[in-house]
């Protein structure tokens, strides 16, 4: 067992298959022996439904891998209102970047299930990297795609261009005066809105906060049709 | 109106991430693939709370709802 940094969660560095680590996209044309080597460093964590497995602000201490199960990565808003960042599923990756920009947890992970993850401590990484090169590459591609990522992001966020389009397909899709109806999921939501599903699940929860609409079990109710179509764009 | 997850039998994979995302533990998996194990069980959701289809990396799994204006 190794030394545990945060407390209840069990540490084992003897079940770390290297079958494991070879589908993760971090040592993916490592070779073999490149790879018995850093195997020694991994070590492995079982987390139950429910646990924080990081705090937002809190060190940054080890990039995590998912091997099963699946860890939401998500910050909390000062009045308390939780946003999911991404949800993270295996093959993926978590915590990387406050782990090599050196600061502290950018957002909070829990696991929704429960999540066997293999972690690599921060020194240990660093040292890795200096050492294989095609590792060095792997994390700049990986890191690559999460600005890009971002970017979106930052990109919809900053023009409410998906709270717009949400409106407009709500409007759009809200049941016909001959009672026609129409029925779509938040996947189906994000296709037409050009976005992820994250982010109309967090576009519907605004409209939801300003008055325009109400969740219900099955349904959105439009309770301001003026209002919505004033954020859609389109005329009366 | 169905109220339940619709599930596509072709689609899932059987990697039950939504049977242990459920906070209802409605879903199962039965021969590898999803079913709904009790029809009245997904009401305990406060609301559609549609993580299965949101963890699903297939798309086997959807949460349909309508829009409605209220008058």
């Amino acid at each position: 067992m190794l030394d545990d940094p945060e407390a209840g969660i069990i540490l084992s560095n003897m079940t770390v298959k290297v079958e494991s680590l070879q589908s993760n996209a971090y040592f993916s044309g490592l070779s073999a022996e490149e790879l018995a080597s850093i195997q020694e460093h991994i070590f492995e964590k079982v987390v139950t439904r429910g646990e924080i497995i990081a705090f937002e602000d809190e060190p940054a201490r080890a990039v995590y891998f998912i091997i099963s199960g699946v860890v939401k990565v998500f910050k909390t808003s000062p009045d308390g209102k939780e946003q999911i960042i991404y949800l993270a599923r295996p093959g993926d990756s978590f915590n990387d970047v406050p782990v090599f920009a050196g600061g502290l947890n950018l957002a909070s992970a829990e696991a929704m299930t429960q999540v066997v993850l293999y972690g690599v401590e921060k020194d240990v990484l660093e040292a890795s990297l200096r050492e294989y090169p095609k590792l060095a590459e792997n994390v700049l591609k990986l890191l690559s795609q999460r600005v890009e990522q971002m970017i979106l992001l930052v990109e919809d966020l900053s023009f409410r261009r998906v709270t717009g389009r949400v409106a407009k397909i709500l409007l759009e899709n809200a049941v016909d005066t001959d009672g026609q109806r129409h029925r779509l999921t938040q996947q189906d939501m994000a296709a037409m809105a050009g976005t992820a599903r994250e982010m109309i699940g967090r576009s519907l929860k605004l409209l939801e906060d300003e008055g325009k609409v109400r969740l219900e079990r099955n349904r959105v109710v439009i309770t301001d049709k003026k209002a919505l179509r004033e954020i859609a764009g389109v005329g009366m | 109106m169905t109220k339940m997850p619709e599930i596509d039998r072709d689609k899932c994979d059987g990697c039950g991430l939504c049977v242990e995302v459920c906070s209802c533990h409605v879903l199962v998996l039965v021969n590898n693939v999803v079913e709904v194990k009790e029809r009245i069980g997904c009401q305990q959701c406060s609301k559609w709370c549609t993580m299965c289809e949101m963890v699903c990396p297939v798309g086997a799994i959807q949460c349909p709802f309508e829009v409605i204006t209220e008058e």
